[in-house]
């Protein structure tokens, strides 16, 4: 029956397994085992359909080869084999095993060939992402947890309620490029982009990533938002509005990062930030931009999982999580230093680094395009995720004051994983051409040409100047930003509580009027009904005779003459 | 371990050195377009000093925006705790 395995099983079977077995050394073998044979099986794919299966007389497309699809499950499975070295030996059980089902479900979305299947592993991920983020642990996980899985249900419903409208209107599951025209296919947008944590729905990734484990957030880095780019890339590609909404969640992000204390809750506002870089490659829509978007997505999930491998290796060290209280740290972590310093780099696009083959990609496009404005934005936009994450990062975290921390550096094993991805960061920077191959079409694109490696260099680092000139006006306060989630961490409770306030003495004056009524209508019913009464007491029964053949004389008479 | 206050990287000199350093790799990038024409897609990128001016410019933006943002929309760190 099968021609060949679906690469989502491989992960799920290692997560059963990791689940199963009771011995360290074993489960760590199969943790970190697993994903590579799911990247041997995402290889052995080929172009088109090649497993179908039925639900409920739906045909359903389980497995659909593509260039872009490959390109995704690929880096998502690395991600997961190099997550899995990184948190072997400290995560709970319950989190490796959830981050492989988590896993599963982003393979399985990136192979999904209709709609029915996407939604089944878009569910899946929404899951067990958020069982990772509760293996965090404290009171904080537990509730930014429940947000989160809340948000993402939602989200899932309504991607679902898109999807049966498509299915009524249109008959078909298939995936294929849509337009946002009607209700059905606006429902699936804005689900879609509920999970690429577009406005005015972000914050619950900056919520929830930091409240996860040292190891978890790493993991759910790289997999969530990142599958609802390859979804808006197969169903909603050159949707022109994605160019605004993209944009606004470039700045959002680097606004907030800039804000921020918390030292991965900066990572996961630039999270948004570069996955808005992504949201406006896909609007532009061009082979180029789609490359990029695609690109941009492959080098994204190697840095960011870096910088939060680095940055989860200070909190597990330290026990500290905010700027105001590291700071310093170069000293005795010169790995994790070098290695979030070679995060911090690419995710700036320094030449030499893949975000720099990757994200002048998109900009390209808007080039090409002759987008003026999205392309002094995103100009803009990359000397600011130099400042807020280029050197915000590293400079608070390990530079700065010194915090009077001396902790160790990392242990070996989270050491190979920082290393690997930092040399991937590098190996795309200089050899773009081994990743440009694998991206959706064919790539005519030079991104080392003098001029251009020029502009950026005089770009960044005088972004760089404008940092330390600006320094005093970035001094980290002990504070939180508010986010669109005040409307029901904070605004919902208030306004319950004065809705019950200002309600109270109406309702009160009301109850006290009806009560009233009740009793004026009691006493007089006791006083006609009573046994005393007019209509209560007893009546001698030739008085009732007497009434009787009186009222049935009226009512004959009132007969004969009407 | 380390000394804690007298690390090269910590000493005023290094500092100054690294200011030194830091401004020449500035003043030479820019000047290094004098040699290596930039070749601007929509015109003014094509300006001598655009990309410094332009990156330092939107820096200086950035950090004030968020700076009157955050009078907006900063609270204490427990105000959802409590």
């Amino acid at each position: 029956m099968f021609e060949m395995l679906p690469p989502a099983l491989a992960l799920i079977g290692g997560a059963l397994l990791t689940a199963l077995i009771s011995s360290r050394q074993l489960r760590a073998v199969v943790v970190i085992v697993a994903p590579l044979i799911c990247l041997y099986l995402i290889w052995q794919v080929p172009d088109g359909v090649v497993l179908r299966g039925e639900f409920l007389g739906y045909p359903l497309e389980l497995v659909e080869g593509g260039p872009v699809r490959r390109l995704f499950a690929t880096i998502f499975a690395i991600m997961s084999a190099t997550g899995a070295v990184f948190a072997f030996n400290h995560a709970r059980r319950t989190e490796l095993v959830a981050a492989q089902l988590y896993a599963a479900g982003a393979v399985g979305v990136s192979f999904a060939g209709d709609l029915l299947t996407l939604f089944v592993f878009w569910e899946i991920m929404a899951l067990f992402s958020t069982v990772v983020v509760w293996c965090g642990g404290t009171e904080n996980a537990r509730a930014a947890g429940v947000r989160y899985a809340i948000m993402h249900l939602l989200g899932g419903v309504i991607l679902k309620v898109g999807i049966e409208g498509l299915l009524v209107t249109t008959g078909s599951l298939d995936i294929r490029p849509l337009a946002a025209e009607d209700f059905s296919t606006w429902m699936i947008l804005i689900g879609i982009l509920i999970n690429a944590a577009a406005p005015p729905l972000s914050s619950w990734l900056s919520d929830a990533y930091p409240t996860a484990s040292p190891t978890g957030s790493v993991f759910l880095s790289a997999f969530t938002t990142k599958t609802a780019i390859l979804a808006l890339i197969l169903l909603f590609p050159g949707e022109s509005i994605l160019v605004g909404i993209g944009l606004f969640m470039v700045f959002y992000g680097i606004f907030y990062a800039l804000l921020e204390n918390d030292i991965r809750r900066i990572l996961a506002f630039s999270i948004v930030n570069q996955v808005g870089f992504m949201v406006v490659a896909v609007g532009i829509g061009t082979e180029t931009a789609i490359n990029g978007a695609s690109a941009h997505a492959f080098a994204h999930i190697i840095y960011k999982a870096l910088l939060f491998m680095s940055a989860g290796v200070v909190v597990m060290r330290t026990g500290k999580h905010l700027c105001t209280d590291v700071g310093g740290l170069f000293r005795t972590m010169p790995v994790t230093m070098w290695c979030g310093v070679i995060g911090a780099l690419a995710i700036s696009s320094f030449p030499l680094t893949s975000g720099f083959t990757t994200k002048t990609l998109i900009s390209q496009a808007a080039v090409d395009e002759g987008l003026v404005t999205v392309y002094f934005l995103l100009a803009a936009a990359s000397a600011g995720v130099f400042l807020h994450a280029g050197i915000k990062f590293p400079w608070f975290v390990f530079f700065q004051k010194d915090s009077g921390l001396r902790p160790d550096d990392a242990p070996w094993n989270m050491r190979i994983a920082m290393l690997f991805f930092a040399f991937l960061c590098i190996l795309i920077g200089v050899y773009p051409q081994l990743l440009y191959p694998l991206l959706p079409y064919a790539v005519d694109y030079h991104p080392y040409k003098p001029g251009k490696v020029l502009f950026y260099l005089q770009l960044l680092l005088f972004s760089g100047l404008a940092f330390f000139l600006l320094l005093p006006w970035m001094k980290r306060t002990l504070t939180i930003s508010l986010d669109v989630d005040w409307l029901w961490r904070r605004g919902m409770p208030v306004l319950v509580q004065f809705v019950a306030r200002i309600g109270k003495p109406p309702v009160v004056a009301a109850r006290r009027r009806l009560q009233h009524g009740v009793d004026l209508l009691t006493a007089s019913a006791r006083h006609t009904m009573g046994h005393t009464g007019p209509l209560g007491r007893s009546w001698e029964i030739g008085t009732t005779a007497l009434w009787i053949v009186l009222l049935l004389m009226i009512y004959v008479f009132a007969y004969y003459l009407f | 371990m380390t000394q804690p206050d007298n690390h090269w990287l910590t000493r005023p000199t290094t500092i100054r050195w690294l200011w030194i350093i830091g401004y020449s790799v500035l003043a030479m990038t820019v000047l290094l377009q004098l040699l290596i024409p930039i070749k601007g897609y929509f015109g003014v990128d094509s300006w001598f000093g655009f990309g410094a001016l332009f990156g330092f410019l939107s820096c200086v933006l950035m950090v004030f925006g968020a700076k009157f943002i955050g009078k907006l929309l900063k609270r204490p760190e427990d105000y959802y705790d409590v």
